[in-house]
C-alpha cells in the first residue's frame, strides 16, 4: 500500500511564478471538483426520482439549509469542528503510511472522557481551565487507547488495520459501558452522562451559533499540514510512509516514530470527540455513535492528504449532512439518502481524478 | 441460576452460536479470497447488506429460501462487480471505493426498506432444518450442531473446499501469486486483472450469501444496518486466519459464541450490559495478538493496484 508523497497541489500553485498559469491551475482544480459533484448530484437525483421524490426540491432544501440559510450555514460550520480534528489525525497517520482505521473508537472514548470530566471540572476550577483540562484528558485517553496497536505495529509488525479495527469495536462498546455504568447521570431515565450547562460550553463565535471549536479544528488541520510539509519531523514521518526500510537505513528510529504517529493521530481523534461534546452536544447518550470517521477517511484520501484540500472536502461533507438531514425531514425521505449521496460523490470524484491523471499523462507522453 | 446451564440452555446457546457464526464465516472466507489475490475489500459490509436486502426480497416474494440465497449472492456479486471495475480494472484506491460502497449500500438498502417494508415489517417463516440422522440424537451437541438449515452444512463444507482450492489447484496458486507477486503471474501468461476480478466477484457472492443467511434464517426479516459490522468482522477474521480457511471457521465460531451469549444473557435476565459481552471476542483476539503477535503474513501486493509495466 503506497502513499502518494507527491508535492502538494497548493504548494506548487503558490510557487508558480506565472500568474496566468496559476489561475488556469486553480480554475482546472475547481472544475475538476465541481464537475464531478454535479454529475454525482444528477446520478443521485435519478435514484430520488425512482423512489418518487422530486430531486430539484430535495437539492433546493439541501442548499437552502446547508449553505444559504443563516442558521443552516452556522450548523454546517459547527459540524465541521469534529470532522476537521478527525481529518487532521488521519492526515498524520496516512502520510506516515499507518492505516489508523480506529478513529471512531478513539473519537467516542475522547467524547465520553470529556463528557464525564467537564461537568466535574467546572465546579472546582475556572471554566476556561476546566475545558482545557477536559480536552487534555480526552486526548490522553485516546492516545492510551492507541498504544496497543502502536506497540504491536512498532515492535511486532502486527498489521494495524486489524488491530485498529478491533480496537474501534472495543472502544465503541467500552464507551457504552462507561456511559451506562460509570458516568451515568442518576437524574435521567435514559442512560446518558451528566449534561454540561450551556454557559460552560465552548463559547459561540460572535453573535452566531457557530462553535468556536471550528477555529480550533481549523488551527489543528493547518498546523498538521505545516508540520507534515515544512518541518524535519514531518519529513521523517513521510519517509517512514514512503519507504519504511529506507527509513531504517537512513537511521530513523522507526518504532518510536510509529508510536508517535499513532499517539498524534489518536490524540486528534480524541480531541474531535471532546470538541463535539464540549462545544455542541453537552453530554453523551448511550449507543451514540455518529461514525464520522468512516466518511472522513475517503475525504482525506481524495484531498490527497493535503490539509487545505481536506478543509474543502470536510465543508462539502458538512453541507451534505446538515442539508440532507433537513431535506429528509421536509420531504419524507429517510435521512439515509445522505449516505447514498456522499457515496456517489466520493466515487465520481475518485473517477474524475483518475481520468484527469490519465489525460495529463497522455498529454505529457 | 440452576436452570441456566442445563442441557437445553447449553444446546440453545450453541445453536445460536452457529447461527451467528455462519454470516461471519461466509464473509471471512470471501474476504480471504480477495486478500489472497491482493485486493483489500473494505466494501464487504456493503456487499453483505446488498445480499441481506436482495436475499430477503427474493425469499419474501418467491416464498423460497433457496431463491433468496441466490438473489442475495447475486446482489453481493453485483456490488463486487462495481468494486472490481473501479479497483481492479482501473486501479482506484481500494479503501476509498470500499468505504464509499459500504456507505452507499447502507443508505440505499435503508432507503428501499423505508419505502417498501417500513409500514408492515414482514417476516419470513422459520427456516426448515435439515436434521442429520444419528448425530442429532447426541445430547446437547446434537440439537446444537446437527439441526440447521442445509446451507449451514454447505458453508462448513466450503471451508474444506477452499482449503483444497488454495493448496491443490492451479487457480489457488494463481490467486496467491496475484497477491504476492502479480508481475510474476503476468509473465507466466495469466491475466492478473482477470484473476483478481474472479476473486472479488467470489467475495461478493459469498458476502451476499452471508447477508442473505443473516436476514432470512438468522433474523427472518430485513432491517436497515442489519449486518451491524459483520463485514468488518469478516475482514478481521480473514487477516487473523493468515490465508487458512479453517482458522476463519474457528474464529467465526468464537465470535458466534460471544454473540449468542449476549442474547442468552438477556433472555436469562442477567443484568450485565450486553456491550461487555460483545467486547469479549475482541478482547480475546487482542490478548492473543499481544501474546503471540508475530509478523502478519499478509500478501505482499495487498492493496496495490496492478498496472502492467509499472515500476
Amino acid at each position: 500500500m503506497s502513499i502518494d508523497t507527491a508535492p502538494t497541489v497548493s504548494a506548487t500553485a503558490l510557487d508558480a511564478t506565472s500568474g496566468a498559469a496559476t489561475r488556469r491551475d486553480i480554475l482546472h482544480r475547481l472544475l475538476m471538483t465541481l464537475g464531478p459533484i454535479l454529475i454525482a448530484l444528477v446520478i443521485a437525483g435519478c435514484i430520488l426520482l425512482a423512489v418518487g421524490v422530486d430531486p430539484l426540491a430535495y437539492y433546493g432544501f439541501v442548499l437552502e439549509k446547508g449553505l444559504f440559510s443563516p442558521l443552516g450555514i452556522q450548523q454546517t460550520l459547527t459540524r465541521m469542528a469534529p470532522l476537521l480534528f478527525l481529518a487532521a489525525g488521519l492526515i498524520v497517520a496516512f502520510r506516515a503510511g499507518m492505516w489508523n482505521l480506529g478513529g471512531d473508537g478513539q473519537f467516542l472514548l475522547g467524547a465520553v472522557t470529556a463528557a464525564a470530566s467537564a461537568p466535574v471540572f467546572v465546579q472546582i476550577m475556572p471554566a476556561w481551565l476546566a475545558l482545557v483540562c477536559s480536552f487534555l484528558i480526552a486526548m490522553v485517553v485516546a492516545m492510551i487507547w492507541s498504544l496497543v496497536p502502536a506497540l504491536l505495529r512498532a515492535y511486532q509488525g502486527v498489521n494495524e488495520i486489524i488491530t485498529t479495527l478491533m480496537m474501534t469495536f472495543l472502544g465503541t462498546s467500552l464507551a457504552n459501558v462507561l456511559v451506562k455504568l460509570a458516568f451515568r447521570d442518576p437524574s435521567t431515565t435514559v442512560p446518558q452522562t451528566r449534561t454540561l450547562p450551556v454557559e460552560d460550553r465552548l463559547p459561540r463565535l460572535f453573535e452566531t451559533t457557530i462553535t468556536s471549536g471550528l477555529l480550533l479544528g481549523l488551527a489543528a488541520i493547518v498546523i498538521v499540514h505545516l508540520v507534515m510539509t515544512r518541518t524535519a519531523f514531518g519529513l521523517k514521518l513521510r519517509i517512514v510512509g514512503a519507504n519504511p526500510r529506507a527509513a531504517v537505513h537512513s537511521g530513523l528510529g522507526v518504532p518510536g516514530l510509529t508510536v508517535a504517529v499513532f499517539a498524534i493521530s489518536a490524540g486528534l481523534a480524541g480531541l474531535a470527540g471532546a470538541v463535539d461534546i464540549i462545544g455542541v452536544q453537552g453530554n453523551v447518550r448511550a449507543d451514540w455513535n455518529p461514525a464520522y470517521g468512516l466518511a472522513v477517511i475517503p475525504a482525506v484520501f481524495l484531498a490527497r492528504m493535503n490539509g487545505f484540500a481536506a478543509i474543502g472536502f470536510v465543508f462539502l461533507l458538512s453541507v451534505l449532512s446538515i442539508g440532507g438531514e433537513s431535506a429528509a425531514r421536509r420531504l419524507g425521505v429517510p435521512n439515509h439518502f445522505t449516505l447514498v449521496l456522499v457515496s456517489i460523490v466520493l466515487i465520481v470524484l475518485a473517477l474524475a481524478e483518475y481520468f484527469d491523471h490519465r489525460y495529463n499523462q497522455s498529454r505529457r507522453a | 441460576m440452576t436452570g441456566l446451564f442445563s442441557e437445553v440452555f447449553l444446546s440453545a446457546l450453541l445453536f445460536g452460536a452457529v447461527t451467528a457464526a455462519i454470516p461471519l464465516l461466509l464473509a471471512g472466507l470471501g474476504e480471504q479470497i480477495s486478500e489472497k489475490a491482493g485486493v483489500l475489500n473494505v466494501g464487504i459490509e456493503g456487499m453483505m447488506l446488498a445480499g441481506a436486502y436482495l436475499g430477503f426480497v427474493g425469499a419474501f416474494y418467491s416464498g423460497s429460501l433457496w431463491l433468496g440465497f441466490l438473489t442475495g449472492a447475486a446482489g453481493g456479486a453485483a456490488v463486487a462487480l462495481v468494486m472490481a471495475l473501479l479497483c481492479v480494472r482501473i486501479g482506484l484506491n481500494q479503501i476509498v471505493i470500499g468505504i464509499a460502497l459500504t456507505l452507499g449500500l447502507e443508505g440505499l438498502t435503508a432507503l428501499l426498506h423505508h419505502f417498501q417494508f417500513s409500514r408492515s415489517y414482514p417476516r419470513l417463516p422459520a427456516a426448515d432444518a435439515t436434521v442429520i440422522p444419528l448425530l442429532s440424537d447426541i445430547p446437547v451437541i446434537g440439537p446444537a450442531f446437527f439441526k440447521h438449515h442445509l446451507i449451514v452444512y454447505l458453508a462448513v463444507a466450503l471451508v474444506f473446499g477452499m482449503g483444497y482450492i488454495y493448496r491443490r489447484t492451479q487457480l489457488g496458486l494463481n490467486l496467491q501469486a496475484a497477491g504476492d507477486k502479480p508481475a510474476a503471474l503476468d509473465v507466466a501468461g495469466i491475466d492478473v486483472v482477470r484473476t483478481r476480478t474472479i476473486a472479488v466477484l467470489t467475495t461478493g457472492a459469498l458476502a451476499g450469501l452471508g447477508g442473505a443467511y443473516l436476514a432470512n434464517v438468522g433474523a427472518g426479516l430485513f432491517i436497515p444496518f442489519i449486518t451491524n459490522g459483520a463485514g468488518f468482522l469478516g475482514i478481521v477474521l480473514a487477516m487473523l486466519a493468515r490465508g487458512r480457511p479453517i482458522w476463519v471457521l474457528f474464529g467465526a465460531l468464537l465470535f458466534g459464541v460471544c454473540l449468542s451469549l449476549t442474547t442468552a444473557m438477556q433472555v436469562a435476565g442477567i443484568n450485565i450490559p450486553t456491550d461487555i459481552i460483545q467486547m469479549l471476542p475482541f478482547l480475546a483476539v487482542m490478548i492473543m495478538l499481544v501474546l503471540f503477535g508475530r509478523r502478519a503474513s499478509l500478501p505482499a501486493a495487498l492493496g496495490i493496484p496492478y498496472e502492467r509495466g509499472a515500476r
